[in-house]
């Protein structure tokens, strides 16, 4: 029954009407769980005793940094099970991952600077957690650059996934940097193997933009995905009966 | 808290707002450019199917 499921979830057309019916409610699921994490954050959360309200800041992000990398891997992983299986499916995640993907990395810079303006007086500094952080944006402008330079589909999914691989190996610089590197940075505060050194209150909108931002990132890759599955498929008959219902 | 005192943010008003302005227009314009591609690829394939039944 499970390999039937997986099948045919693999299928473009079953994956196109799945998916279809899947987005508006993660659409909805995105909404209230942002409402929740903006009304703990913004209005219950206490100001920090040492930065004051502009620590809000953190609850975009922190969880918008996180982003940046879980969906570096996916991508990667994704672009892998595509370059080892030859699975089409994956290969339309993995590049419709690009776009998200680095707007969440440019999300997390651009917050990041405007937070070390009053925090560190300045708004960038070429420390090991920022400059990581800067050629991750690069590497998934690369990867989207690449992909629009090859016109065949296949071919440009087997190297776009070759570059993204290659490019992993920035993901633990940028996570362990601010422990390999006397950074200005600060360091982890939620995954650190004690306790977490922040307090519950903060942690709960924390954690809520966190899960948050997943909802949102499944949602608009699926959508990403849906438009993937239409060119590839455009001359088959299913996708011209969509186009031009009779 | 009073409304004026939340918009001010303890003084961070700027930072913080700012911070939460860009992330809202990101998180939308994410959104509309896939709802945008759809809609253009659709067109793009009904054109295309016209196109080629006018020439046979």
């Amino acid at each position: 029954m499970f390999n039937n499921f997986f099948h045919k979830l693999a299928s473009p057309v079953h994956f196109y009407r799945i998916s279809g019916r899947l987005i508006p409610w993660l659409g909805a699921g995105f909404v209230l769980l942002t409402m929740a994490g903006l009304y703990y954050g913004l209005v219950k959360a206490p100001p920090d005793y040492q930065q004051g309200d502009s620590y809000r800041i953190m609850f975009v992000h922190v969880p918008a940094a996180w982003m940046s990398l879980f969906i570096y891997i996916v991508m990667a992983g994704a672009g892998a099970i595509g370059l080892v299986w030859h699975i089409k499916l994956a290969e339309v995640i993995s590049i419709s991952s690009a776009t998200v993907g680095a707007a969440f990395t440019f999300l997390a810079l651009v917050t990041g600077s405007i937070w070390g303006k009053p925090m560190w007086g300045t708004w960038w500094v070429w420390d090991a957690r920022l400059t990581s952080e800067l050629i991750l944006l690069f590497l998934y402008l690369g990867v989207i650059a690449l992909h629009n330079a090859i016109d065949d589909k296949r071919t440009a999914a087997r190297a776009t996934a070759i570059l993204a691989i290659v490019g992993v190996v920035n993901i633990p610089i940028i996570h362990y940097s601010v422990e390999w590197w006397n950074t200005l940075h600060q360091g982890p505060t939620v995954t650190k193997f004690d306790a977490p050194s922040i307090h519950v209150s903060m942690l709960i909108p924390l954690l809520l933009m966190a899960v948050a931002f997943k909802v949102y990132y499944a949602m608009v890759v699926l959508m990403r995905a849906r438009c993937e599955v239409l060119e590839r498929e455009r001359h088959t008959s299913w996708v011209k009966q969509l186009a031009e219902p009779q | 808290m009073s409304i004026s005192e939340f918009l001010d943010m303890g003084g961070y008003a700027f930072y913080v707002w700012t911070s939460y302005g860009i992330t809202l227009v990101i998180l939308v314009a994410n959104v509309i450019g896939p709802l945008r591609l759809r809609r253009k690829l659709l067109a793009d394939i009904t054109r295309t199917a016209r196109r080629a039944r006018k020439n046979t």
